[in-house]
């Protein structure tokens, strides 16, 4: 996993939706971050604005948990260089 | 049917946020010493407009309202919050300590709120990002739209009696205490957060409404100053004011100590123009006589009123004259304020604000100043009280709620 996107997308969890860092792992569900589906729009739009990678509404609705998202994030941005 | 047909409504408790302070103690001190609350305003400094001050609730930090105030709720929303909070402390409302149960009390509490305008930082915020970006907040809608006040309250209290918001644009907090009072006589409801809240101070409603000719262009701390004979127009404020009412009767079986009985609610329409109220008074007139036909009360009986009295031109001299219209000779002995001279207008909060004060008044025995008066206009046949409070034994006080629309209420309220 991209450690350097997993840093990103767990800083814009603790500063912008007031996740507890220590709840934050590879395999934590946005569920049990207590997200719900607007805060998931909201995520990837923050990551968005962060990284410049966009996700798709319809590529974010099979995102689960961090881990998931940021190998997502990897993908497009390979795809994309 | 008279009014000794219905059970008679109380208030158990208050919660306020206004620009005279956070909490009732704190607002309430503000508003007896007079001290206007305008302040340069850096929002409006930097958006280049004609007007710069505004009245903004002191010291306000969402994080009280919870971990995820800041980013879930509009401004709007989390002042209601806080003053829903403060109402049912006061009032010690007997809610369960799970919300998420069924329970017979907080199956049936109501919360009717008045809000004008909604979220309006969250409109233009999100109108910005629209035009900049091509994408908008899936936030934007659960943030903006004015009944999320009351809805958010109902979350968090776990009130799943009526929940509703009213609108009458600057009266609509005062029409949602009628509606709430109605809702207790009915048995629709058996408790009732009632009130309401606003907070629309933002460059383009401040803008718009300059553009009207509504808002003093003086630009500093006695801009608002309602009935004085250079007022020019109201000031922007924000705020939320919460009543609890209760039938008297349940409030006194559960042991709870009403502050004041709510003993009459007018309402009517001007059917006249957008925004301008009649010159004669219109329908102000009737709110107030029928507030006192409802009450069972002679205009002699009221002691004092709070008064719309935005500062503005038009609405003083039109409410002075109602005013005179309903109480005849009586007016002269009924000791007037406005406490938009502190507060400057909460817009669609000010019913419920200013609900609070007057039941504050009659708790005290003390008639606030009108803040910034110098020299009251000639127009303006009322005893205006200005300078200092004034302590008097009170037995009933009115406040009187006009919106844009000619939509007008008139709420009676005397001591217990």
């Amino acid at each position: 996993m991209n450690q350097e996107l997993y840093d990103k997308v767990k800083n814009i969890l603790v500063e912008t939706f007031q996740v507890p860092e220590e709840d934050i792992s590879e395999d934590a569900t946005f569920e049990s971050l207590d997200l719900d589906s607007l805060d998931l729009v909201e995520l990837t739009m923050a990551i968005e604005e962060e990284t410049g990678i966009t996700i798709e509404d319809e590529e974010a609705e099979e995102i689960n948990t961090v881990g998931e998202a940021v190998n997502k994030l990897e993908e497009k941005q390979k795809v994309e260089a | 049917m008279t009014e000794r047909d219905y059970p008679e409504i109380v208030v158990t408790g208050i919660g306020l946020l206004t620009p005279a302070g956070r909490g009732v103690d704190a607002s309430w001190k503000g508003i007896l010493a007079g001290t206007p609350a305008a302040a340069p305003d850096p929002m409006l400094q930097e958006a280049d407009i004609s007007v710069t001050i505004s009245c903004r609730v002191p010291d306000f930090d969402p994080a009280e309202v919870g971990p995820k105030a800041s980013r879930r709720l509009d401004h709007f929303v989390q002042l209601a919050v806080l003053a829903s909070r403060e109402a049912v402390e006061a009032a010690d409302l007997p809610l369960p300590e799970d919300d998420e149960e069924p329970d017979e009390f907080a199956d049936r509490l109501a919360v009717i709120f008045g809000c004008a305008v909604g979220g309006m930082e969250t409109w233009e915020e999100q109108h910005e990002t629209f035009l900049e970006r091509g994408r908008v907040s899936p936030l934007f809608i659960p943030k903006m739209l004015s009944n999320m006040a009351a809805g958010q309250v109902a979350i968090e209290l776990g009130a799943r009696g009526p929940n509703m918001t009213i609108n009458t644009a600057c009266a609509a907090s005062a029409s949602a205490i009628h509606v709430a009072r109605d809702m207790l006589r009915s048995g629709t409801a058996d408790a009732v957060l009632a009130g309401g809240v606003e907070a629309g101070v933002t460059p383009l409603a401040t803008a718009a409404f300059a553009r009207m000719g509504a808002l003093s262009t003086r630009n500093d701390e006695t801009a608002s100053r309602p009935f004085d004979t250079d007022r020019d127009g109201f000031v922007m404020g924000e705020g939320s004011g919460v009543l609890v009412l209760e039938r008297a009767e349940d409030a006194r079986a559960r042991g709870a100590t009403p502050l004041a009985v709510l003993a009459g609610a007018g309402a009517s329409a001007d059917a006249h123009h957008q925004t301008a109220p009649p010159e004669e008074g219109g329908g102000a007139i009737l709110a107030m006589q029928r507030a006192l036909a409802d009450a069972g009360l002679e205009p002699g009986d009221i002691d004092h009123i709070n008064a719309h009295g935005t500062s503005t031109p038009l609405n003083d001299v039109s409410e002075s004259r109602a005013i005179r219209s309903v109480f005849g000779s009586a007016a002269d002995g009924v000791a007037v304020s406005s406490t938009k001279g502190v507060t400057g207008h909460t817009l669609g909060a000010a019913g419920g604000v200013e609900a609070a004060f007057s039941v504050l008044a009659l708790r005290d025995g003390v008639i606030p100043p009108t803040a910034n008066v110098e020299k009251i206009d000639d127009e303006i046949q009322l005893d205006v009280v200005h300078g200092e409070a004034r302590g008097d034994e009170l037995g009933a006080a009115m406040s009187n709620s006009f919106g844009f629309g000619g939509q007008n209420s008139a709420l009676i309220f005397r001591t217990v």
